[in-house]
């Protein structure tokens, strides 16, 4: 039993970790498959998170805050897309510069405006998202194995893990049964097929990129209101490049990808779990390369060795317009 | 496909248009620094006199600048074969791994400079072969070398990480780092240099690696424009399609290029490992890789460029450590801040005032925008 209850509180904790992932991963697969590489995400995160916590604790309500985080994460998503949309810019150069300005004006600012060493205050309970309970799961909670799974795994977590979970479906529904969604992945393989049809490539993608904008800001409130009470400096610490791993690791399809980010939160809530204790049969691992090892995978796929991870054709390359 | 933007003037081109980029960057971060409530002018009046003003701040200005022209050149190399290194981080991690290895096993039986060429050689390979791997991903699989070069630097600092607490870490101590190297693997220091102009320095970090870095810089010079190599790079950089239908292949250039990319971040390291810390500790490499990409743009991938740009980015960072005793509310994060937005508007945004200099160009003088041709005079 001890056993089955140590696999629970695993579990637990890997769904509670591959939240930000799963968020960050589908908001750069509405950019990607539009043809737009995103390796911002980790700026656009830690600006939401920031800009969630500060709103929270100044505005004393959290749905202000999550607000704010999406309203300023869609700002530097339009930056992005003002860059390498509107002016043609590298992609991957406006991405790192994103992420710079991140890093460093949420110190800066965090530290003006509440000085505190760069973090926020901490929140109120009334500031940030309570876990909900799930009707029955009190009563329920001492029945043997299926107690802990309802009322651990699947009860007791915040709106935004619902949230994050119910977005895997919906990106489905978006991305292959709308008209939206063909567009959009049209635009990300033959932009000028789009553009004979009539269809602005640049609005189309403005628009892929404000989709990307708004998840990465639910993820950042996610990490600052809901994993933590409060902002903290460098609190993404690489979670958007993970998630990007975790994007290619999905070949960039939406359901692919909640199976990829609890893949990669397993990894993580594991490590944290062993703290390098030693497993059977492979004896001790060391914490780091548990830590390595979503990186390893990635690189593995990426050489081809598990499947092909194609990227949308047109990724990277800014669209011109034949004249 | 037609080209979007036509020729300017070389002047304006290498010049201008850097300059003007620079300076609304750094119009946008004063209006950062007014959002803190201080006064940009004065916060720019203390950046300069803390990096030029004493003989101590513009040794470790230098020192700084060495770090980042290893690191430009790396980006620059590699960006020549349109390969995108954002590993540079990790390779230098990884170089200064190199350098550890040897200064440990010989700093107690040989003098500095034979330890040196041997370190550098140690830091150079071990670079080079950790973008060797990505390499060899991106020319036979097809794998992005953007994102395997990301993964390569969280791969890096795991690897680091686990050597500096485990292996790597003398018994008994705490800290994760090595043992501090004996005198034979500390270099010569060359503020004496600077005293030469009557300046007075108290104790500044500037080393030989300064000088390493100059060499390198007229090699990558030398390499890119004056060798069948450097022609090779550049046009596959230009066209792949062109270069393999001159016959260049495609694994040896990108594997090539992105080796030498690897060396010159490996040797990065030397900087702060000998020439300053005198033991690899965990992070030393503190982002100077992801500076190399400002530092590369900055300087439009030409070695000249690339070493006044890191002289530019030694200067951040100096008179931002005197500008963070002097405001309070600025921290050395504003550095980083400025970072982003050189890279944003020399890099992503290089042709947002394209437009409108060309046109102005053409207005005041047709000949200088190439428009002589077609007003029928003939070229």
């Amino acid at each position: 039993m001890d056993m089955f209850n140590a696999i629970v509180q695993v579990l637990d904790s890997t769904i509670r970790l591959s939240v930000p992932l799963l968020l960050a991963c589908l908001a750069g697969l509405y950019s990607e498959r539009a043809g737009i590489f995103d390796i911002g995400l980790e700026g656009k995160m830690l600006v939401g998170a920031f800009a969630g916590a500060s709103a929270a604790a100044v505005f004393h309500s959290a749905l202000i805050g999550l607000g704010m985080a999406v309203l300023i994460s869609v700002a530097f998503a339009l930056v992005h897309g003002f860059a390498s949309i509107t002016h043609r810019g590298n992609q991957i150069v406006s991405g790192v510069a994103i992420n710079f300005i991140a890093a460093g004006s949420t110190i800066i600012l965090g530290q003006a405006w509440f000085s505190q060493g760069g973090r926020t205050p901490a929140l109120q309970p009334d500031e940030r998202f309570a876990a909900i309970t799930w009707p029955g799961a009190d009563a329920i909670k001492d029945v043997p194995i299926i107690g802990p799974i309802y009322a651990e795994l699947i009860s007791g977590h915040s709106i935004l893990v619902y949230f994050a979970f119910a977005m895997v479906p919906f990106t489905w529904w978006v991305l292959f049964r709308t008209r939206f969604g063909l567009r959009m992945r049209a635009v990300g393989e033959n932009p000028a097929a789009v553009d004979t049809a009539g269809i602005s490539v640049a609005w189309l993608r403005y628009r892929a990129l404000i989709c990307t904008g708004i998840l990465t800001g639910v993820a950042g409130a996610y990490l600052s209101m809901v994993q933590n009470g409060g902002f903290v400096k460098d609190m993404t610490a690489g979670k958007g490049y993970i998630a990007l791993a975790a994007l290619i690791f999905a070949k960039w399809k939406p359901v692919n990808a909640m199976f990829a980010c609890l893949l990669f939160g397993f990894l993580d809530a594991a490590a944290i779990r062993l703290q390098g204790s030693p497993l059977p049969i492979i004896g001790k691992v060391p914490v780091q390369f548990m830590q390595a090892l979503p990186y390893i995978l990635t690189v593995i796929l990426l050489a081809g060795f598990i499947g092909k991870a194609i990227p949308p054709r047109a990724g990277g390359v800014p669209y011109v317009k034949e004249r | 496909m037609s080209t979007p933007y036509a020729k300017l003037p070389a002047w304006a081109d290498y010049g201008l248009i850097p300059l003007i980029n620079l300076s609304v960057a750094f119009i946008v971060a004063g209006f950062v620094v007014m959002l803190v409530g201080e006064n940009p002018f004065r916060a720019a009046v203390i950046l300069v006199e803390g990096a030029f003003g004493k003989g101590t701040g513009i040794a470790f200005t230098l020192f700084y600048a060495t770090t980042f022209i290893f690191t430009g050149l790396s980006v620059a190399v590699a960006a020549h074969c349109s390969l995108f290194n954002i590993g540079t981080e990790g390779q230098a991690y990884i170089g200064g791994l190199g350098i550890a290895l040897v200064c440990l096993s010989l700093d107690s039986v040989m003098p500095w400079w034979v330890i040196f060429p041997i370190a550098i050689v140690a830091a150079a390979v071990f670079g080079a072969l950790w973008g060797l791997i990505p390499a060899y991903l991106q020319a036979k699989r097809g794998s992005h070398i953007v994102i395997t070069t990301i993964m390569f630097n969280f791969i890096a600092a795991s690897v680091m990480v686990y050597l500096l607490v485990g292996p790597l870490k003398p018994a008994g101590s705490q800290a994760p780092q090595t043992r501090n190297f004996l005198a034979g693997a500390e270099l010569p220091k060359l503020n004496w240099i600077i005293e030469l102009f009557g300046a007075k320095i108290r104790s500044a970090p500037l080393n030989i690696c300064f000088l390493l870095a100059l060499v390198m810089a007229f090699l990558v010079w030398l390499l890119i424009w004056r060798t069948r190599l450097g022609y090779e790079m550049r046009t596959y950089g230009h066209s792949p399609k062109a270069a393999r239908y001159a016959g260049i292949s495609e694994t040896r250039i990108i594997i090539t290029a992105m080796m030498i990319s690897g060396a010159l971040a490996g040797m990065m390291a030397l900087n702060p490992v000998m020439g300053d810390q005198h033991n690899v500790a965990i992070d030393f490499v503190s982002g100077a890789g992801y500076v190399g990409i400002a530092v590369a743009l900055m300087g439009r991938l030409h070695p000249v460029g690339i070493v006044l740009a890191a002289i530019l980015f030694g200067m951040l960072y100096q008179g931002g450590a005197e500008l963070a005793f002097e405001m309070p509310a600025i921290s050395r994060d504003m550095i980083v801040i400025i970072q982003g937005l050189v890279i944003l508007f020399a890099g992503a945004l290089e042709h947002m005032f394209r437009p409108y200099i060309q046109a102005l160009f053409a207005s005041v003088s047709p000949k200088s925008v190439g428009m002589q041709a077609m007003n029928g005079k003939g070229a």
